[in-house]
């Protein structure tokens, strides 16, 4: 769509920019939507949610190495300069250890990942997803230059996701297991 | 037209103009909203006639002037100025209109005048970006003295040989070529020679980010960005930017002695 949006100008005066931004605004609603997978299914109790988690979870990947690409693409491939950016500047930082933390997530959603690690492992590794999410809000409200409120508004949606989480696994968890030491 | 056949003048630049259809709808306009689309959208709505400038503080004569007046004090000229962005993209405009110390001198500053505050036109109505407090407003901006009576301080009220367009801040604006664009206010409706340095807008709403001189310095990074390189719009790769913008010869030494790394 990008590319064809490219084509037909429709990207704009700046292109380049637009591609950035809009790349980088569909990692974020696409691992929105992954992680709003489980909270769906605590909600409601349907199962369909679950079997299109790895499917938006690899999209977002994919959105995010294609934003990673054309930041890089726009400033040369120059690595030194990638490098100081990341040190350098925080909001850059913010999203490339987004990025970082992907990596391991895409690298084991095989099933055979899950069971090479162990269901307990494997789930803890994933929920670096949590820590991605939201360094990628961070990296957008300190990216933009002054109308914060869309990045709030992805912050609002993380936030109530996690919290439906919390309230919904809570008493489930402290129901169903013994007290640690008598 | 006239452009085109114009011999180039001591303060316009060669470089390729960005053609007319990119300069009139990538715009920062936030009057009309924070997208760069926004203010060719809606700049339909914005009324640009009649249109007063009012002109006080310390000038001998403050007055109210119809903009079709105050137009006609001065022949209009061609300025083909370079444009940089805070952030990080540029463009080559053709402006039409006046050098702002001829409309200084004409006002007559008294001796206390040291800075000249511009007031860009407040009216939510025709401005549907006012009715987010994105921004204080009204805009507000403003020049030490010397700089507005620089030659290369201009005063726009057409591009490319026609009436200004909405979204390029018509019918008066301010084109300072050597500061990023945020300093060349638009609509302006209020011209205000001060004692003290005006509060302006960028530089209230994040002063650590925007400070009142905002010279295009490539030494000197945004907090949150590099202002080393620059994109000049129609183009895929980035270029160097250059101190002041490419104007150093002409105005760097507005700024002797001063250190430009604290007055940012």
């Amino acid at each position: 769509m990008l590319i064809l949006d490219a084509l037909s100008g429709a990207l704009g005066a700046n292109p380049i920019q637009r591609a950035t931004l809009q790349t980088g605004l569909l990692t974020l609603v696409l691992l929105i939507l992954s992680l709003a997978c489980t909270p769906l299914r605590l909600l409601t109790g349907w199962t369909w949610p679950a079997r299109i988690r790895k499917t938006l979870g690899l999209l977002a990947f994919g959105y995010a190495a294609l934003h990673f690409l054309i930041y890089l693409f726009d400033h040369g491939f120059d690595l030194t300069l990638m490098t100081e950016d990341v040190l350098k500047r925080p909001f850059i930082t913010a999203g490339f250890t987004a990025l970082l933390l992907l990596v391991p997530l895409a690298l084991t959603s095989t099933p055979g990942a899950v069971t090479r690690l162990g269901f307990q492992r494997w789930t803890r590794l994933h929920q670096l997803s949590y820590v991605a999410v939201s360094l990628g809000a961070l990296h957008y409200y300190w990216g933009v230059k002054q109308d914060h409120t869309p990045p709030l508004i992805y912050a609002a949606v993380i936030a109530t996701l996690f919290l439906i989480r919390l309230l919904k696994r809570r008493p489930a968890r402290q129901a169903g297991s013994r007290p640690a030491k008598p | 037209f006239s452009r085109a056949v114009r011999p180039l003048g001591p303060y316009d630049t060669d470089e390729k103009v960005t053609p007319y259809q990119q300069a009139t709808t990538y715009n920062n306009f936030y009057e009309f909203g924070t997208d760069k689309s926004d203010p060719a959208r809606l700049a339909a709505s914005l009324k640009t006639r009649p249109w007063t400038v009012r002109i006080d503080g310390e000038v001998r004569k403050p007055m109210t002037v119809d903009i079709d007046t105050l137009q006609s004090w001065f022949p209009l000229e061609d300025r083909v100025y370079r444009m940089r962005c805070v952030e990080g993209w540029s463009m080559v405009m053709p402006w039409l209109g006046f050098p702002l110390a001829g409309l200084i001198r004409r006002l007559e500053p008294t001796g206390k005048a040291k800075y000249v505050q511009f007031t860009a036109l407040l009216d939510p109505k025709q401005f549907p970006g006012q009715r987010q407090p994105v921004l204080k407003w009204p805009y507000v901006e403003g020049l030490r003295l010397d700089e507005a009576l620089h030659p290369l301080a201009f005063m726009a009220v057409g591009l490319d040989g026609r009436v200004l367009p909405g979204q390029n801040g018509a019918p008066l604006r301010l084109v300072v070529p050597w500061k990023y664009g945020f300093k060349n206010i638009k609509s302006v409706v209020r011209i205000t020679l001060t004692e003290k340095q005006p509060q302006t807008t960028w530089a209230l709403a994040a002063p650590q980010e925007y400070g009142f001189y905002a010279n295009v310095n490539p030494a000197v990074p945004h907090p949150r960005w590099s202002q080393a390189t620059e994109r000049r719009i129609g183009e895929l790769g980035r270029r160097k930017t250059l101190p002041f913008n490419g104007y150093a010869e002409q105005v760097a030494g507005l700024y002797r002695g001063m250190d430009l790394r604290r007055s940012f």
